[in-house]
Order: C-alpha cells, then sequence, then structure tokens
C-alpha cells in the first residue's frame, strides 16, 4: 500500500491524537458512561489502521512491531485475571478494592451526583486490562491482514507459509 | 472445607491463567513452555478430580462469582439470582473430570506430537482456552454463561484445527466448523433471548423454576435441541465432524471428543433440568431417539468404507455419539412415568453416562493412536500403511485396547455401557436395540479392518526406519489406557460410585433448583 497525499497524511497525523485520547477516554469512565475496554480499546486501535492507510505500510510497519503488540496483549491478560485471582480469599472477581479509599475506592455519596470517576474498584482495572487487550489484539489483526494482502499479492512465487520449522 | 469452596471458580481460573500465561512461559523456551503446559494440564485435572470428590460427599455446589459471599444466591431480598452463578451438580462434575482427563492426555500427547512446529505458545494459549470453555460449559449455572463459554470453546477450536494452515484441507475443514459453530450459536442465543423475554432471567435454575410450557418456550426448546445436536455432530447435522476430527493435530482432536461431549452436557441440561417435568409430550425424547439411531447407523456404515485413518475414527465418532443420545433419550422419554423410569429408563440413564466416560477415553486414545502413526509413518492412509506392530509395540498394544473397548468386546468398558444400553432400548422398543447390535458389530469389522491393515501383515520396506514414538506421547495415551483398565476391572465400582450419583443429579429436577434458589421463598 504506498502513501496517500500530504493532505490525507496531515490530517491523519493530527486525527489519530484525537482518537487515541477519545478511546483511553472510554476504557477509563467504562464503569459509568456507555462503552468500556473492549470497545475503548477498539477506538484506539483504529489508530493503526488508519496510519496504515495514510502512510503506506513500508513506513507504518517500520515502527509498529508485532512484539510490542504482543506483549500489551499478555499484560492486559494477566492483569485481568490477577485482578480475579486476588479477590478469591472473598470469591473469585471479588471487588475487593471498591470502598476502600485512594485511587480506585472512593465512595459515591448518597443522592443525586454526577459520578464519581475513582470509585469502581477492581471493575475499572478490569476495564483498563480488557482495554489494553484489545488495543494490541486488534492491532496485531490489522497488522496481520495488511500483511496477508501482500502475501496475495506475491502468491505466485512464495505460498502459504505452514508453522514447519 | 476453607479452600475448598472455590474449587469450581479454580477449575476455570486455572486453565486461563495457563492460556494467559503462554506467550510469557513460551519466551523461556522449550523446556518453560512444556513445562508450563504439563503443570497447567496437571493441576486443571487434578482441581477437577477434587471437585467431583466434593460435589460427590457434600452434595451440589454453587458459586456466585464476586459476591460477599460465595453461596450468596439471592441476595437481600431479591427473588431470582443477578449475579454469575457456577453450580455443580454430580453429572456436571462427572463431565468436567471426564473433560480434564482426556485435556491431560492432549496436553501430554502434543509436547513431542507438535515439537516440530513454530507457533507453539500461540497453542498452548488456544488449547487452555479450549479447555477452559469446556469446563464452563459444563460447570456453569446460567444459561447465557453457557452461549459465552460455548463461543470462546468454538473460536479456539477454529484456530486448532486450522493450526496446519499451509494444509488447504484443515483450512476447509476449520472454516466449514466456523460456519456451523457461528451459526448454532446464534441458534443458541435467539432461544435465550426468548427464554428471557418470557422470564426476565438467564440462570437455569430460576428459569426452570417458573417455566410453564408456551409457544415462547416450544421454539426455544426447538433451537436449544437442534443447535446442541448440531455442535456434537448427531447425524443430520454431522458432515463437520470428519472433516474437523481427521484435520486437527491429534492431541487437539483427543480434547475435541471432550468438548463434544460438552455441548452433549448442554443438550441434557436443557432437557432434564431446564424442561424436565413441564416437557409434556414424547415428540423431544423420540427426535434424539431418532437422531442417535440413524448416528450409530450411518456413522458406522460411513466409517466402514473409510480409507483415511482419522476420517475413520471421526465417522465413529458420530455413531458413538448417537448411542449415548439414544440411551438419554429413553432416559427422558420415562421421565414422566416413575414406573417406566424404575423399570428401564434409569438403567438407559447409566447406561448413557456410563458411555460418556467410556466414549471419550476409547476414542481419545484412538485418535491418539492415530496421531503416533502419522508421526511415525507419515502416513494416514490405510492402503499404504501395514507391518507396523513390529516397530510399535506400545502402540499397538493401546490401540488393541482401545479398539477392543469401542468394539465392546466383553470385558472391555465399552461392553458394560453398551449393555446397559441394549436392555433397557429393548424394553422400549426392540428394533432400537437390533440397530445398536448391528452398529456394534460394524464396528468390530472396521476396527479389525485397521488393525489388519495398519499393524498386521508383512514388514514394508518403506517404514523400515521407524520406531516408537517419543516418551511424552505414550504418557498421554497411557493415561487414557490407564483409565480404560480401570474401568474395565471396576465396572460394577464405577456404576455405584461415579454414574450413578450423576444420573439421580440429572433426573432431580427438583434439587437442581433449590441448590440455587433455596427452596422457595
Amino acid at each position: 500500500m504506498n502513501p496517500l497525499s500530504v493532505v490525507v497524511r496531515t490530517i491523519c497525523d493530527i486525527f489519530t491524537w484525537f482518537i487515541g485520547i477519545f478511546g483511553i477516554y472510554i476504557i477509563i469512565h467504562g464503569h459509568m458512561t456507555p462503552g468500556g475496554g473492549f470497545q475503548g480499546g477498539a477506538v484506539v486501535a483504529t489508530m493503526m489502521a488508519f496510519l496504515l492507510v495514510s502512510h503506506g505500510g513500508k513506513k507504518t510497519l517500520s515502527f509498529a512491531k508485532p512484539g510490542l503488540y504482543t506483549a500489551m496483549e499478555t499484560i492486559g491478560l494477566l492483569v485481568f485475571i490477577g485482578a480475579g485471582l486476588f479477590g478469591i480469599t472473598t470469591t473469585f472477581f471479588f471487588n475487593f478494592l471498591a470502598g476502600q479509599g485512594g485511587v480506585f475506592g472512593a465512595t459515591v455519596p448518597i443522592g443525586p451526583n454526577s459520578g464519581v470517576l475513582n470509585s469502581a474498584g477492581t471493575i475499572s482495572i478490569m476495564n483498563m486490562a480488557v482495554g489494553l487487550e484489545v488495543i494490541g489484539g486488534l492491532s496485531l489483526i490489522i497488522l496481520y491482514m495488511f500483511k496477508g494482502i501482500r502475501l496475495f499479492d506475491n502468491a505466485a512465487e512464495s505460498g502459504e507459509t505452514g508453522h514447519d520449522r | 472445607m476453607n479452600w475448598q469452596i472455590h474449587l469450581p471458580a479454580l477449575v476455570l481460573a486455572i486453565p486461563l491463567l495457563g492460556a494467559f500465561a503462554s506467550p510469557i512461559a513460551g519466551l523461556g523456551g522449550r523446556t518453560v513452555r512444556n513445562g508450563w503446559m504439563a503443570f497447567i494440564s496437571i493441576t486443571t485435572t487434578a482441581v477437577c478430580l477434587l471437585l467431583l470428590q466434593k460435589v460427590l460427599v457434600d452434595g451440589t455446589a454453587v458459586y456466585v462469582m464476586g459476591a460477599e459471599n460465595w453461596n450468596f444466591t439471592l441476595p437481600s431480598g431479591l427473588s431470582w439470582p443477578i449475579r454469575i452463578i457456577l453450580q455443580v451438580d454430580a453429572f456436571s462434575a462427572f463431565m468436567a473430570a471426564v473433560g480434564s482427563i482426556a485435556a491431560l492426555a492432549g496436553a501430554f500427547f502434543s509436547l513431542s506430537y507438535m515439537d516440530k512446529f513454530t507457533g507453539l505458545e500461540k497453542f498452548s494459549a488456544l488449547y487452555f482456552l479450549l479447555v477452559t470453555g469446556m469446563l464452563g460449559m459444563q460447570l456453569t449455572g446460567d444459561l447465557f454463561n453457557f452461549f459465552v463459554f460455548l463461543e470462546i470453546a468454538s473460536v479456539a477450536s477454529f484456530g486448532l484445527i486450522a493450526f496446519w494452515r499451509d494444509r488447504p484441507e484443515a483450512v476447509e475443514a476449520s472454516f466449514k466448523y466456523m460456519i456451523i459453530s457461528t451459526l448454532s450459536a446464534m441458534f443458541i442465543l435467539i432461544a435465550i433471548g426468548f427464554l428471557y423475554g418470557r422470564y426476565n432471567a438467564v440462570n437455569i435454575a430460576a428459569v426452570a423454576r417458573m417455566l410453564h410450557m408456551g409457544y415462547a418456550e416450544k421454539i426455544a426448546l426447538v433451537f436449544l435441541v437442534v443447535s446442541l445436536t448440531m455442535k456434537s455432530g448427531a447425524v443430520p447435522m454431522h458432515m463437520w465432524t470428519p472433516d474437523a476430527y481427521a484435520e486437527a493435530p491429534a492431541g487437539v482432536t483427543c480434547l475435541l471428543v471432550g468438548v463434544s461431549q460438552a455441548s452433549l452436557y448442554g443438550l441434557f441440561r436443557v432437557c432434564f433440568s431446564l424442561y424436565g417435568s413441564s416437557l409434556g409430550s414424547p415428540v423431544i425424547p423420540w427426535t434424539i431417539i431418532v437422531m442417535g439411531v440413524l448416528s450409530m447407523f450411518i456413522g458406522v456404515t460411513m466409517a466402514v468404507i473409510q480409507k483415511e485413518i482419522k476420517r475413520l475414527m471421526a465417522y465413529h465418532s458420530v455413531s458413538q455419539i448417537g448411542y449415548i443420545l439414544l440411551a438419554l433419550g429413553v432416559g427422558l422419554l420415562a421421565l414422566r412415568d416413575p414406573q417406566a423410569m424404575a423399570d428401564y429408563g434409569f438403567t438407559a440413564m447409566k447406561g448413557g453416562i456410563f458411555h460418556i466416560i467410556n466414549y471419550t477415553m476409547y476414542k481419545g486414545l484412538l485418535f491418539l493412536t492415530a496421531g503416533a502413526l502419522y508421526y511415525s509413518a507419515g502416513s494416514r492412509n490405510l492402503n499404504e500403511l501395514g507391518g507396523l506392530a513390529r516397530v510399535m509395540p506400545y502402540t499397538t498394544l493401546m490401540f488393541v485396547i482401545a479398539a477392543a473397548a469401542i468394539a465392546g468386546i466383553p470385558p472391555f468398558n465399552g461392553f458394560v455401557s453398551k449393555l446397559l444400553i441394549y436392555q433397557s432400548t429393548f424394553a422400549v422398543y426392540p428394533l432400537l436395540a437390533v440397530v445398536a447390535l448391528v452398529t456394534s458389530v460394524l464396528t468390530l469389522a472396521s476396527f479389525v479392518k485397521v488393525f489388519q491393515t495398519a499393524f498386521l501383515g508383512p514388514a514394508k520396506s518403506k517404514f523400515a526406519k521407524v520406531t516408537e514414538v517419543p516418551g511424552s506421547m505414550l504418557i498421554g495415551m497411557s493415561i487414557l489406557t490407564v483409565v480404560i483398565i480401570v474401568l474395565t476391572l471396576f465396572p460394577t465400582w464405577t456404576l455405584a460410585h461415579l454414574v450413578e450419583p450423576a444420573a439421580k443429579a440429572l433426573v432431580d429436577q427438583a434439587g437442581y433448583i433449590s441448590a440455587v434458589m433455596g427452596g422457595g421463598l
């Protein structure tokens, strides 16, 4: 895929930052507004699609390394199951941080209010973990689909590669 | 007692942790990765067996995820459960133990079998996700979570079946399985939607307590029965089975046999515990019986003519699923009549449930021996194989044990469960028992054919360099062989201590409901 015109590239350079921030907003406010880890992660992962379309494969693949996204995916999954396992002294997935004070455990006042951001305990940790996992996973899917296009272009010479060592 | 209450959650948490940490274990090289895979599968099996033992002693276990207390099923004054509840009765625990043993054998077998390929940390992650999906389907007390775990298991199987992605057949098999699985998962979701719309609940016990047969419930039942028999590979919907079982790596096929049992578990959980006494007319039991008879006969007749060893065995799994459907269909038919239940229904259910463990063990072992043949001789075609008993004595011995068990030759465990099925189905309609007997004879015929062509006969020059398979593959196969021999030697003990509690739990719909709903408001 070749780079598009300078207009498209400039717009995309600016716009990807907004997409990233919007996605992170959705992840962090997962327990208060519609959306959550998956939805926000999917929004952030569209950054990768934007960059691939506007800047072309050569430039994007030079900094987007699959190992980085695999690491994000794995860390997200491990944090998620770790947050579940930490509660097992009560029950599995018990929200042991809620109502305990601190960053994640603020108490919510009774009565009408506009919501307290840091009140969800392990739920917001899990939202962030899922968000990290989905950013990694969907970016990897986009990268591999892009590599699949190239594979299709020169399929005549190389053919499909298997897992043989 | 203290930590044992967490066993239902640990059964799911341990393989999930195993799957998520596999990429990290893969960084440590071959030894760490293999050690991690062995450690997680041994721990999962141990936890499943402990859970079975606990359930058999203490009765049905419930576990409320994320609640202040593990048995907090009806939180403060509500009349129906709102949280994610795991409900493990003797039948669930039995199925989980069976599935985890198959997973253990498949994992050990895969250590050497997959050794010459790359991408193994992904393989082990998908393998444990499949184990989680299977165990989750068997332990959950919630219809929607059943759907979620079914999807986890399906998605993991797509990747595993197409693991040899440079083989077009494997990609085709995976694609076919993907369409069938997605279709049946959507059917299940529609059915759950119908029930949720009627009763505002997705907990099986809560829905079962309120259930009155009407149009919505009938539609939901039809969707559930069709999709779950489709997932377990009964005859009109069996076309994915030969492709998927033949093309998946052998260790995965062994696990897929266990996973198809999870769909069967869902079918019987829906029929017995969700609908149970309100099932009314005998249409659904007879549908299951007819599907079972067709699966038995068509599966085995298709198997006899196959030339590829794993396809042959895959058609046999269609036919063996038929036995289980037949037996439990007869049990369902007798459900509303205590006299019929005492006469033949309960025997049929015992036979069917005993056949579930027998089938998983010997069919898993047969797929593993087929994988061992493929690993050593490099061919799955019966026309090319021959004379391998000389060079692969242990594999041959284990194949003979498994083949004798599946054919129902008297001392082996397959005979016991088949005998129970013959006796009880004869009381319903003699033709059913006749079809079952003919199927058994044809099964014997086709395995004599496999044994004779692959293992006996003159040594072929191109197999001169073939040797016995490596140690970990032998360990994987011997786990299943040992279970088969134990079941063969102690059928009465097994029937009394494992199978009968499971059958009783399945029949006892009121007990299943009261474990969550606390016996009324």
